[in-house]
């Protein structure tokens, strides 16, 4: 599975969604698939879209948050599982997209690659609802399973490790930010 | 403990009069009384974190969400949390608002505090955070409000250092 196209398969869904995304591949694919107000992506401070999630869903819990995170990102911050488990947002979706490798630097394989895996790891620290999927229909069932079950998710996506020839996009960073802080003010007004 | 009981509830307080309704923790000595307030009190959101940088993502997040938050760590949960105040909160201008344990001060007496304690204060500079010093119960309220205020019109970090002098009573 592609990522872009398990990106285009849950956009509709996106649109609706406050949205996190990690750096790079990622952030570069859904700006090209139509940048939102409601979407930020963190182009840094690997690890912490997760968190950065969790802070958002646990102070607006009306919210539909998705987090769209990456095996090289959660690998950095993997007791945020256990801290995410721990508070348990309902309104949290957490998307991992393992396609076992640090793309952006070069395609450098991950310890998934060797065999760690994600969901179990997300499972073992509590998370109540975690599923690994490899096929696009599979991720798009799940992923629509999880924003109807009302509980934290972690869905972890296997996808090829292949992304767009540019990670730079023309949206500024604080662009981004403020919009993005905007939107949240004005949501449901 | 001789942690001081009413200078825990001073600064708790503080955060409270400046609308903190989110506060991020990983426990260390001078601190357990501020945690517990935070646990026990209803209208305030505790996440105790499993490492201090989670925090800064925690607290970036409720800030675009719109709730003011403050974080509670050690000095040495400051220094692992660097990357993530420059690739968060520095990048992003985050007004976060760090209160930091100053272990390894005058008065130390356990030997591993000790490194921590000679370069807290020249990597809050390095960062250019603004800083000072909560050393005195008189400094408590002031200096949290400036802070916040600070914090707030600047859109960046600031740290308030709490001291000996302030929370351990011996």
């Amino acid at each position: 599975m592609r990522r872009i196209e398990a990106l285009k398969g849950i956009y509709p869904e996106l649109e609706r969604s406050v949205v996190v995304t990690i750096m790079g591949a990622v952030a570069a694919e859904l700006q090209s698939l139509g940048h939102r107000p409601n979407f930020f992506y963190l182009q840094h401070a690997m690890g912490l879209a997760s968190s950065l999630g969790m802070g958002i869903a646990l102070t607006r819990p009306e919210l539909p948050v998705v987090v769209l995170d990456g095996d090289g990102s959660i690998l950095m911050n993997l007791g945020g599982l256990t801290t995410l488990a721990r508070y348990r947002p309902r309104n949290l979706l957490h998307v991992i997209f393992d396609n076992e490798s640090l793309l952006s630097v070069g395609g450098f394989p991950t310890a998934t690659s060797t065999g760690t895996d994600l969901a179990g790891i997300a499972k073992a620290a509590g998370i109540p609802r975690t599923a690994s999927v490899n096929t696009l229909d599979g991720f798009v069932s799940e992923f629509r399973a999880a924003l109807a079950a009302d509980d934290l998710t972690t869905l972890v996506a296997k996808v090829d490790a292949v992304g767009p020839p540019s990670f730079l996009t023309d949206l500024g960073l604080l662009e981004n930010r403020f919009q993005f802080q905007r939107a949240l003010k004005e949501w449901g007004k | 403990m001789p942690v001081s009981l009413n200078n825990s509830r001073l600064i708790y307080d503080a955060l409270k009069a400046n609308g903190v309704s989110l506060v991020s923790a990983l426990p260390e000595t001078w601190l357990v009384h501020m945690i517990r307030m935070a646990e026990e009190d209803p209208v305030m959101t505790l996440v105790r974190l499993a490492k201090e940088e989670e925090g800064v993502g925690l607290s970036a997040g409720a800030h675009l969400a719109g709730t003011k938050s403050a974080m509670l760590m050690q000095n040495h949960g400051f220094l692992a949390s660097v990357n993530a105040i420059v690739s968060c909160a520095q990048l992003y201008r985050i007004p976060l608002l760090m209160l930091i344990s100053l272990r390894g001060d005058f008065g130390e007496k356990d030997p591993w505090q000790t490194e921590g304690g000679l370069v807290t204060e020249h990597v809050l500079k390095a960062l250019r955070i603004p800083y000072n010093l909560l050393e005195h119960p008189g400094h408590v309220a002031d200096r949290i409000r400036k802070g916040l205020t600070l914090a707030s019109a600047s859109n960046r970090p600031v740290a308030l250092l709490l001291c000996r002098d302030l929370m351990w009573e011996e």
